[in-house]
């Protein structure tokens, strides 16, 4: 594929980053173009189309990585860039190495949604907005939105590397209300991918209808238990959970800051044999992959967890080359104003074998978290908090009344330690991750699992 | 950029569009990062951009981009107008009416420019040195971030508005690392002010180093109801909420725990609180909002009664109010929708030894986690990750982690019995000065 910056041109940028020394040096330039539409009160609104052009330019010099970035793409913007990220630097000049392609396959998209007309986006939330409301009687309001997104996407660097993306990603959501008396309730779900319209090819309007049966469910549930108690946790964005309690602490930065609870146990029984973990951006046309990462590396699959033995790291670049090893293609970055950090890209837990329903049998009094709002951690003491969306008491092995406002609470080593059973259930779904202030498109997913005792926060003490 | 912003309103008429409003800004920022003694990295950037919102009718559409050619600016204001046919009619929609008098604000520190980038890099240094040198037990520093901005934004619209304005920020912040008997802990310390004289890189390491340290040996508390005390980083995240939940536009969609309560009791008395959008230490404050109206100062909780929602153009329309200028807007990229601008909450008359003394039996909280998947923003129940202190006897014992605290914001408000007598400004839950808070009672969940 063409790129968004000619080689020339890229040459040209290098060169100048490295007037002023430096081992390496790399543009990234992208050209983003992007539209987004709601509905609420029955209405379509916030109706909003964006781009944006520009690139971001960084020179490594001993420990100190020296970035800029511009909007725009005219060789003038970037060259600006790369004169900047030089200007702090004081060595003589490095020269690099001449560009050499490095073909890369981007997803397919079938049907690209810069090409379909904005009324039909408008038709889709109204169908989504009549099943969500035709949900039930109960439903009080009910909002749904729509976003797509292209990136074109050009990375080279002074070893010689020039490669190209073309990014598409689609996604829609649905929020319900539901109010019975004084009762409040949410329920939410979201659908997307690397994809273009085709993803609304299968029944888009499942999605509200599950938002809404989320809310419904919650109007007859009971206050969240308080205690310690063994946990279920549903599939598909269950993998949230493995993602914030596990997955930031292999992030390769942390580890090398000694800010992880993962430092020093490469190699190490961490969880059950029963768990083996993947981290992999080429799963096709998932919502957190790519063709290549934001430096130009092929995306992987790489093995994290190895029947419970921690197996790898997740590198970009710069902390491969601290490490002496190669990047396992996990550099990204928000947009060319953002640094590449290691990020994951689809986080998931590989299904087990007992099915979900052996696996809550088996539990006398706990705890079931089947979906969750969201959730975080503090990498360098594993101490994590997940807000959980859909949740129920399970009592005398049989899932029983629903719980509002339940938070799952816990420190990561025990947590993951205490899997004792994955189901031979699985599901992908979509989140956006933030850290260091960059958000990026991440998958999570996972069969049920099952966490021995946990920290259940609710308000029944 | 008060030029391309006039030519964005006229392409946009010219593309069919009955009214139209400009939003342009630039921004030069940089961003220091170190750690180990090392500057880890060096950004300096510029950026900037428009954002046009095109009404045809009672239909409205938005469209922002980055080209600021003159075909550029044509192609945002056509998008824009564009944009606006695919969106439905909304009787309340159009654009803010010109007048009132913007105040003449000091918003910009001139000494920004004055420090080069090995000033700042030394600043960001000493921030971690501070920490590391104010306590044996901290074993290393995360990271410590030094950052600044100037941006320049300029409003025009068809209804006459027209105006610029200069603002500067910057902030520093540290993660420090300490090492307990049974793992490490982390502690975050920061400062923020207009410019870069303004950060106390000492005071931020400090403040990291007996967050950490003052972690360690924590243990989760026995779940129960107590009197909890709320440091202000904490009480300014939960003031940001409840903030979002008195916006006229949550409200006018029934997604707020304060709908129908305009003029009831929702808090304790001595809980009072303002937005102030002029503040002149707040780094919210602007002379005008995100669609051009004079910035004020509005009283949102007084004598424990709610006084007013917070009002944009399209939320006063539709609420037969006026607007209390508070159109916020995250850049040239987003819309306006309503928001708070600098949430201040008065301060009361306690020192923090007497609020202990108050509380007797308790819990400190110094932090929590999972606030934006731990509450319901529509009914306001909320249950949230915490760690802090034991409070026995009215004084500080052992540390806590690894708890929850569950309400629900309304009930919390309630129940707010004192306010400490030392406020901070807090940029989490935007920008918001508070003091400690007492709360009556709160769910504890530990073992």
């Amino acid at each position: 594929m063409s790129g968004v910056i000619e080689p020339g041109v890229a040459e040209r940028v290098l060169a100048r980053a490295l007037a002023n020394g430096g081992e390496f040096a790399e543009v990234f330039a992208e050209r983003n173009a992007g539209l987004t539409m709601a509905i609420d009160e029955s209405r379509v609104e916030a109706v909003q189309s964006g781009a944006a052009e520009g690139a971001g330019v960084r020179v490594l010099s001993g420990g100190t990585t020296y970035f800029s970035h511009v909007d725009g793409l005219e060789p003038a913007d970037i060259e600006r860039a790369a004169d900047e990220a030089a200007a702090a630097l004081r060595s003589g000049r490095a020269e690099p190495r001449p560009l050499q392609a490095v073909a890369s396959t981007p997803h397919q998209i079938e049907q690209r949604p810069a090409a379909v007309p904005a009324e039909r986006k408008a038709a889709l939330l109204r169908e989504l907005d009549e099943r969500g409301r035709g949900a039930g009687a109960e439903i009080a309001q009910f909002m749904s939105s729509y976003a797509e997104v292209r990136r074109e996407v050009t990375v080279a660097n002074s070893e010689g590397l020039i490669s190209s993306d073309d990014r598409t990603r689609t996604r829609i959501g649905a929020q319900a209300v539901a109010r019975r008396g004084d009762s409040v309730e949410t329920g939410a779900e979201t659908l997307g991918g690397h994809r273009g319209f085709e993803l609304f090819d299968n029944d888009p309007g499942e999605i509200a209808a599950e938002a809404a049966r989320k809310a419904l469910i919650l109007l007859d549930a009971g206050p969240a238990p308080a205690g310690s108690m063994p946990v279920v946790v549903g599939g598909g964005f269950g993998g949230v959970l493995f993602h914030e309690m596990t997955g930031h602490g292999l992030e390769a930065d942390h580890i090398q800051k000694g800010a992880s609870v993962y430092v020093g146990k490469l190699g190490e029984q961490v969880a059950q044999p029963l768990l083996t973990a993947y981290d992999d951006g080429r799963m096709p046309n998932e919502w957190g992959s790519d063709a290549i990462d934001d430096e130009g590396a092929p995306t992987q699959k790489t093995m994290v967890i190895e029947e419970g033995r921690l197996a790898a790291f997740l590198y970009d670049g710069l902390s491969a080359r601290r490490d002496s090893v190669a990047s396992t293609g996990n550099g990204r970055r928000e947009s060319f104003r953002h640094l590449p950090v290691p990020r994951m890209t689809n986080t998931y837990i590989a299904p087990g074998e007992i099915e979900p329903e052996a696996m809550i049998a088996a539990v006398g009094r706990g705890f079931y978290a089947k979906s969750f709002a969201g959730g975080q951690v503090d990498p360098a003491t594993g101490d994590f908090v997940f807000g959980v969306s859909e949740g129920y008491l399970i009592e005398s092995g049989k899932v029983t009344r629903p719980c509002r406002g339940a938070t799952l609470i816990g420190n990561c080593l025990q947590a993951l330690m205490a899997i004792d059973a994955v189901g031979n259930d699985f599901e992908m779904k979509t989140g956006v991750c933030g850290k260091a202030g960059q958000r990026v498109p991440v998958g999570t997913g996972q069969g049920h699992v099952r966490i021995g005792a946990m920290t259940v926060g609710g308000t029944e003490v | 950029m008060i030029e391309p912003a006039r030519q964005a309103v006229e392409r946009a008429l010219a593309a069919g569009a009955t009214d139209a409003e400009a939003y342009a800004s630039e921004d030069a920022g940089r961003e220091i990062r170190a750690h180990g003694g090392e500057i880890e990295s060096l950004t300096a950037a510029t950026q900037r951009g428009i954002g046009v919102r095109a009404w045809i009718g009672h239909q409205v559409g938005y469209a922002f981009g980055t080209d600021l050619s003159e075909a550029g600016i044509a192609a945002i204001s056509a998008r824009a107008a564009e944009a606006a046919r695919v969106a439905d009619e909304d009787e309340f929609a159009g654009p803010a009416d010109a007048g009132g008098s913007a105040a003449d604000l000091q918003l910009s520190d001139p000494s920004i420019s004055e420090w080069p980038a090995d000033r700042i890099a030394a600043l960001t240094l000493a921030i971690e040195r501070a920490a590391l040198d104010a306590d044996r037990r901290v074993a290393a520093v995360e990271q410590a971030v030094y950052a600044d901005s100037t941006e320049r934004v300029a409003i025009v619209s068809s209804t006459g508005i027209e105006g610029e304005f200069e603002r500067s920020s910057c902030y520093g912040y540290v993660q420090v690392l300490a090492e307990g008997d049974d793992g490490r802990e982390t502690g975050l310390g920061f400062d923020l002010g207009r410019g870069p004289e303004a950060i106390d890189p000492v005071a931020i390491g400090r403040e990291g180093a007996e967050r950490a340290t003052a972690m360690i040996g924590a243990r989760k508390p026995e779940s129960r109801s107590c009197p909890v005390i709320l440091d202000p980083t904490v009480a300014a995240s939960f003031i940001g909420l409840i903030g979002g939940g008195l916006s006229a536009g949550a409200v006018q969609r029934g997604r707020s725990p304060f709908a129908d309560r305009l003029g009831a009791e929702v808090a304790g008395e001595a809980l009072v609180l303002h937005d102030d959008g002029l503040d002149p230490e707040g780094s919210a404050s602007s002379p005008f909002d995100g669609e051009g109206v004079p910035r004020r100062r509005t009283a949102l909780i007084e004598g424990g009664r709610l006084r007013t929602y917070l009002f944009d153009t399209y939320t006063a329309r539709r609420g037969d109010a006026a607007t209390t200028g508070n159109a916020g807007r995250g850049g040239y990229r987003s819309q306006p929708s309503v928001s708070s601008s600098n949430l201040v909450v008065a301060v009361g008359t306690l020192g923090f030894e007497e609020l202990l003394g108050e509380a007797g039996e308790g819990v400190f909280v110094t932090d929590v986690a999972g606030l934006h998947s731990g509450v319901n923003p529509v009914s306001g129940d909320f249950s949230v990750g915490a760690s802090g202190r034991a409070v026995r006897g009215g004084e500080l014992a052992e540390p806590l982690r690894e708890f929850t605290i569950a309400s629900d914001l309304v009930s919390m408000l309630m129940a707010v019995r004192a306010a400490g007598a030392d406020a901070r400004w807090v940029p989490f839950g935007g920008s918001v000065s508070t003091p400690s808070l007492l709360i009556e009672a709160m769910t504890v969940a530990g073992s």
